[in-house]
């Protein structure tokens, strides 16, 4: 039995909350708030439920002719579940801290409608069941973090929206580009189908490579992999909820995402190795690793920090695709989550020391881990998740990816992980000293640049229990990551679909 | 092509029910104009009654075409004989222009009513030339020879121009009186050109001449007659420079009728002349479509350039009309494969259908913004995110179809457009195509990073008349939905009947 509403419903309640919002006043923020928890929590059940029913063998699919060779297709499978519930997990969280976040500022009803689109287009990608349709909701992605990116309206925001527009928009026209030309070679290319493009190998050879060029290098811009790397940084002006949103679930996982499903949706692994891409595509993620880590060492200021640690991270599930064999694969799909988790977790810690104490710059958290001891916890666990630490999730993809580095006959991959491990240490466990080790303001040593007394906790409790929330899964995700139904398995899951048909 | 043009054989006569909707389809625009003209209409509910019986003509000939195919009548006067048809492109033109006057329509009152008291003397004109400009379009989307489309565009151009002279502002003035001059210099070209013809072949029936017409030096001085006075009406590059002036100082609905439907009149007419004409000039074809590509680049870098709002929406015009002039060496080559032709068919017509709806959205939300903050630039929108936020997301949207971002109609033709061009290996037209859309991104989001300034100072704002806003987002959605539901409007262009 299909139901291709559920896949409809999902991407329909966040929606349907966006344009919604928009009608609402700018000042019914209760309703507004109770409508965007409401469709959080819908969203989460329905996704839940297609869990449910594709454990039990249904692939819920909805489709309908646009024109002549192309469908549109929502198609709930293994890979894009997990990106489903991913977005909607931590789409609960981040309104939730969002709502805490944004009190009092003015525009929220702009904030809001926006947000949810942009969860709208997120949830689109999960479930799209081909090329075109990805394609729809990978644009429109970019349309709806345009504003949010913009949102505080400085000459600073302006300008990283532009830029943002800048790298985002001309690879929509690459990928466009090569999605079309994918589609003339082989007219409509489901992600589903189980032929390949195996049978073009002996008269397309090149174009293969072309059109594969094409497409990861469009969706590589996305992903924030050097050099096309340069919005994301900038977009650090945007307020903290969105930076968590773009960095954790929306933009630079999209992107990521896409790579996926290009490998092993569109081409297949087998193909792909075959042609020689991946081998390509992981030195670059290589680099991308190394050179995010050591830029995020040279930053100053906390957010930007975070914002190389993700360039160097989300290039982890480049690499785990890359490799061939499945433990590479597992690699890639379980990062896909982990990373997720902790870096939501440090963006959220990120915006309460800004929002509690006024702080921005590292130097400036002498002692914090007194003063704001939940958060700063929260903050410890995602950066020793992040080095790779046990039993924090980033721990079990360092151990996969390794593994898969092996299997896959490329052990200098391993070279990059410790080094890439030790980077991560070099700029992550400084700010652990200085939060718990350091004496600071909190010890009578100064003043807290910009305090404010937010809550009767250590800050509102808006933004303290979503922050503790998403620690406590990354925790879970890696403490528990040999029970079923953990990132881990899921991700083993999808892997005997695609290296056992 | 030719049966694709509705310019074949039909297989059933027009049933009584099909002639009257077609009476009523070209008659009542007009008639309304004149209605409203003594009226002067304040409430929607009532304009939207009086569309009504309009509206319903235009379903009933959708399902006569939808189940009969080909529509055709021949009427005699006076011993001239004309032919009306409808096919695939007829119908949806008449569909468009219904709905997209109705939007008009809707829209007057409201800005009549925040008009001065000189505005609300001439809104009695504004009506009677609205109702006068939609039963002549609708003529031109269903004439099928020559006389009639040179009535109807005749009538077309004088009632254009009589609009947009009514802003009485010396702007206004200069510039209505050099697009009279031109589109008079065009119409001149055109007749000279519809004389040679009929005295070489002695018919103007559009299907007849396509079966009699030889090529030679006739035809070739009566194309290029016909075709450069067309081409002038429809803004073509290089031939578009009065049209910016036009927009710049017209009143709103004027300019959404304008550039969605009377410059697509005179493409419309073209495209029609040069099947029927000279259906194998490549060549000619060939130039027309370079010329798209320097008019996509050239009208992106004007809008790109543009001080003013309204400007800005104008000039993404010429560059948008470029889109259509790159699709035309594909629509004439007779040796393309049957889908790459099917392709730049559906992507020609869509981007038609989609652009036209567009540009209404756009010019209203354009209109809205200028006449709420009283400011004609670009600059003088700052802040508006905040107060404006729902023209600024009309036009938002309506730029979604311009830039061709999915999903849009302007997405979804130009995914048919570049199946039909890798097909054939036209690396230029692709560039151009894809240069467009980063062009009309960049000029587009000059527009939303003038609105997100939130360091303006405070302004007055002057309250939009109900519905005004909510008017304009209507169309902009229609693109929006035109592109994931494009399957059903391009179904009717395969020629009706089952």
């Amino acid at each position: 039995m299909n139901a291709g509403w559920l896949p409809l419903a999902a991407l329909g309640a966040s929606l349907l909350a966006g344009v919604v919002i928009f009608q609402l006043p700018e000042n019914a923020w209760r309703l507004r708030a109770s409508l965007n928890l409401g469709a959080a929590l819908i969203k989460l059940t329905l996704v839940g439920v297609m869990l449910f029913r594709l454990e039990n063998g249904y692939n819920d699919v909805f489709s309908f002719q646009v024109v002549g060779n192309v469908d549109f297709v929502l198609r709930v499978d293994d890979l894009g579940i997990m990106f489903a519930g991913l977005s909607s997990l931590l789409w609960l969280c981040t309104t939730l801290y969002a709502i805490g976040y944004l009190e009092d500022s003015p525009n929220r009803k702009r904030f809001f409608g926006f947000f949810s689109l942009c969860v709208a287009s997120t949830t689109g990608i999960a479930l799209a069941g081909n090329l075109f349709t990805f394609l729809i909701f990978y644009e429109m992605l970019t349309l709806s973090t345009y504003p949010l990116v913009v949102h505080r309206g400085t000459a600073k925001a302006l300008d990283a929206g532009r830029v943002y527009l800048r790298y985002t928009l001309s690879a929509g026209v690459v990928l466009l580009l090569g999605v079309v030309m994918l589609y003339s070679l082989t007219g409509e290319q489901s992600f589903a189908s189980q032929r390949g493009l195996e049978h073009y190998l002996e008269d397309h050879r090149a174009l293969l490579i072309v059109i594969f060029a094409l497409l990861v290098g469009g969706l590589s811009v996305k992903a924030a992999m050097v050099p096309l790397h340069g919005w994301l940084p900038r977009a650090m002006v945007a307020p903290a909820p969105v930076s968590a949103l773009l960095h954790a679930v929306a933009v630079v996982k999209a992107g990521a995402f896409g790579i996926l499903r290009v490998i092993y949706d569109v081409y297949g692994i087998e193909l792909s190795y075959e042609l020689g891409v991946t081998a390509f595509l992981a030195v670059a993620a290589s680099i991308t690793i190394l050179y995010g880590s050591l830029r995020a060492v040279a930053q100053q200021e906390l957010k930007p920090r975070l914002a190389y640690s993700t360039i160097s991270q989300v290039s982890y599930i480049v690499l785990g695709a890359s490799l061939f064999g499945p433990l590479g694969t597992i690699a890639a799909m379980t990062h896909l989550l982990h990373q997720g988790l902790m870096k939501v977790t440090l963006f959220f810690c990120a915006g309460n020391y800004a929002e509690e104490l006024g702080i921005h710059r590292i130097d400036e958290l002498d002692g914090a881990g007194r003063r704001m001891p939940l958060t700063s916890l929260a903050f410890t666990v995602g950066a020793l998740g992040m080095i790779g630490l046990p039993p924090i999730a980033g721990f079990v993809t360092k151990w996969y990816l390794g593994m898969g580095a092996v299997q896959a006959g490329m052990p200098w991959v391993i070279g990059v992980l410790v080094l890439s491990s030790l980077l991560n240490a070099i700029y992550f466990l400084p700010i652990l000293h200085r939060l718990w080790f350091r004496f600071g303001p909190a010890h009578g040593h100064g003043d807290w640049p910009d305090e404010h007394r937010l809550g009767r906790l250590e800050t509102s409790a808006w933004l303290l229990w979503p922050t503790m929330a998403t620690a406590l899964f990354s925790v879970l995700a890696g403490l528990l990551a040999g029970m079923p139904m953990s990132p881990l398995d899921w991700a083993s899951q999808v892997v005997r679909g695609e290296y056992l048909p | 092509m030719m049966t694709r043009l509705g310019l074949g054989e039909a297989t059933f006569a027009p049933l009584p029910a099909a002639d009257l909707a077609l009476l009523v389809a070209i008659v009542l625009p007009a008639l309304l104009g004149l209605l409203g003209a003594w009226l002067q209409p304040r409430r929607l509910v009532m304009v939207l009654l009086a569309a009504l019986p309009a509206l319903a003509a235009g379903v009933v000939l959708m399902l006569a075409y939808i189940d009969y195919g080909l529509l055709r009548w021949q009427l005699e006067w006076g011993g001239l004989f004309f032919q009306l048809r409808i096919g695939g492109p007829s119908i949806l033109l008449l569909t468009l222009t219904q709905l997209l006057g109705l939007t008009a329509a809707l829209y007057t009152p409201g800005l009549l009513s925040r008009g001065d008291g000189y505005m609300r003397r001439m809104g009695r004109y504004l009506w009677l030339l609205m109702g006068l400009l939609l039963s002549a379009l609708s003529l031109i989307w269903v004439a099928a020879d020559l006389l009639m489309l040179y009535f109807a565009l005749e009538l077309v151009s004088l009632t254009a121009v009589a609009m947009l002279l009514l802003p009485g502002k010396t702007k206004a003035l200069v510039a209505g009186m050099r697009y009279l001059l031109l589109a008079l210099v065009g119409s001149l070209a055109y007749l000279l050109g519809v004389a040679l013809v009929l005295g070489q072949w002695g018919t103007l029936d559009l299907a007849k001449l396509a079966q009699v017409v030889e090529p030679g030096p006739v035809v070739w001085v009566a194309a290029a007659l016909l075709g450069a006075g067309l081409a002038l009406k429809a803004a073509l590059f290089p031939l578009h420079a009065w049209l910016e002036p036009v927009h710049a100082s017209a009143w709103t609905p004027v300019s959404a009728l304008h550039a969605a439907l009377v410059i697509k009149a005179s493409l419309f007419i073209l495209l029609q002349l040069w099947l029927v004409l000279v259906p194998d000039a490549l060549f000619l074809s060939r130039l027309v479509g370079l010329l798209g590509v320097i008019a996509v680049v050239w009208g992106g870098l004007l809008a790109w350039r543009a001080v003013e709002l309204k400007s800005l929406v104008a000039f993404s015009t010429v560059a948008q009309l470029g889109y259509l002039m790159l699709v035309f060496p594909l629509l004439l080559d007779t040796s393309l494969p049957a889908l790459a032709k099917t392709q730049a068919w559906e992507g020609f017509w869509l981007q038609l259908g989609g652009h036209a709806l567009a540009k209404t959205a756009m010019f209203m939300a354009a209109g809205n913004l200028v006449l709420a903050t009283g400011e004609t630039t670009l600059a003088g929108l700052a802040g508006t995110s905040r107060r404006m936020p729902l023209s600024l997301l009309t036009f938002g949207v309506a730029s979604v179809t311009l830039i061709g971002l999915p999903p849009s109609a302007g997405f979804t033709a130009k995914w048919l457009l570049l199946q039909a061009m890798l097909d054939q290996q036209l690396w230029l037209p692709i560039a151009a195509l894809l240069t467009g859309t980063l062009l009309t991104a960049t000029y587009i989001f000059r527009v939303f990073r003038y609105s997100f300034d939130e360091t303006a100072p405070q302004q007055q704002y002057r309250p939009l008349a109900p519905g005004m806003d909510v008017l304009a987002l209507l169309p902009a959605l229609a693109g929006l939905g035109l592109g994931l539901f494009a399957h059903a409007p391009l179904v009717l262009l395969q020629g009706g009947g089952q």
